[in-house]
């Protein structure tokens, strides 16, 4: 019997990148703007998607797909608004992974201008699956605490904008959107940071104007 | 806790590579783990005790290698390695700074019997 060491070097998420990958391809070509949403489970995914709903009404056309342990639950909110979503129930999976977005991309109708994913809420596991988007937005409530970029940096290093959401909140809770954004912007200081209170509307136009930029920049070739 | 599923993308490896060698037995794995991967050793340590019953790695021990974050200034040139979230750069206090390690999650090498 002999032993022997041989050198690998395989990325364990080398499957998922290929994955992702490729979706961002297809999204691209069809002139699609892909977004994926991480945050922690209440800190207001769906509702900032339905203030967008909202605010893109007759503009551009949405849809969504919707990640969550059970329940269709917020599938059915998006529909609600007049906006085609499928919901993936991950059956107690921590996070949604690039294949699990390829199975339900062919259901996606081509005519759409912006692609949501509503990662399962969880702001540590979905910060390391790429899902082929173009923009990875996260989002920190003002009730979850300002502290929370240095205690979760993954998340926020692997984004490209911030969202202070619940905004209304402000006057009730300890939370300090200047702290928040500081922090963050230490760990990824490329970051976009918006505020809004999605229940208000207040700040929602600012982030649909970034939507829309990523989106013509896309369409242009510049992406 | 998304180390099951990293472990598994572990075992499909082991498994391709004990094939491709003709190897009966895997004595040991090495893995980096990067501080900003978003894995937690002790986890993956677990995942990979639970996994490995049954399989050709059934006495492998596992090695975790943990990487730190190293950050390269585009400014400056300088590299260094950061130890808590703060990313500029430690010789001009640049912003800019590109990570270079640290987001590692990978398989280095593996020990076989053959």
């Amino acid at each position: 019997m002999t032993t022997k060491t041989i050198t690998v070097v395989r990325d364990l998420l080398a499957t998922n990148k290929q994955a992702a990958a490729a979706i961002r391809a297809e999204l691209r070509a069809r002139g699609i703007l892909c977004i994926n949403l991480l945050s922690s489970p209440g800190s207001g995914k769906t509702t900032l998607l339905e203030a967008l709903a909202d605010c893109f009404r007759g503009r551009f056309r949405l849809a969504v797909i919707e990640g969550d342990i059970e329940t269709e639950r917020d599938a059915e909110r998006i529909r609600a608004k007049g906006v085609p979503a499928w919901q993936i129930t991950t059956g107690g999976a921590c996070h949604l992974e690039a294949r699990m977005i390829g199975k339900v991309l062919g259901d996606v109708p081509a005519a759409i201008d912006l692609l949501f994913i509503e990662n399962v809420g969880n702001l540590v596991c979905p910060a390391s699956y790429d899902l082929g988007e173009d923009l990875r937005l996260v989002l920190l409530s003002s009730p979850e605490g300002d502290d929370k970029p240095a205690k979760y940096p993954q998340a926020f290093l692997s984004a490209d904008a911030l969202v202070l959401t619940k905004s209304d909140l402000l006057p009730y809770v300890p939370f300090d959107p200047g702290r928040a954004a500081t922090e963050a912007l230490a760990i990824k200081p490329s970051l976009k940071v918006f505020t809004v209170s999605a229940l208000r509307g207040d700040g929602i136009d600012g982030l649909a104007g970034y939507l829309t930029e990523a989106l013509e920049r896309l369409r242009s070739g510049r992406a | 806790m998304h180390e099951l599923s990293l472990v598994a993308s572990v075992f499909e490896v082991l498994e391709e590579k004990a094939r491709e060698h003709g190897a009966v037995r895997v004595t040991a794995v090495v893995l980096q783990v990067g501080i900003m991967s978003g894995a937690v050793p002790d986890l993956l340590e677990s995942a990979f005790e639970m996994f490995k019953k049954g399989t050709i790695a059934e006495t492998a021990r596992l090695e975790i290698v943990v990487v730190p974050v190293k950050v390269r200034c585009p400014d400056c040139g300088g590299e260094a390695v950061r130890e808590d979230t703060d990313f500029s750069c430690a010789g001009c206090g640049s912003r800019r700074v590109e990570i270079v390690e640290g987001r590692e999650l990978v398989v280095q090498r593996i020990e076989l019997e053959t």
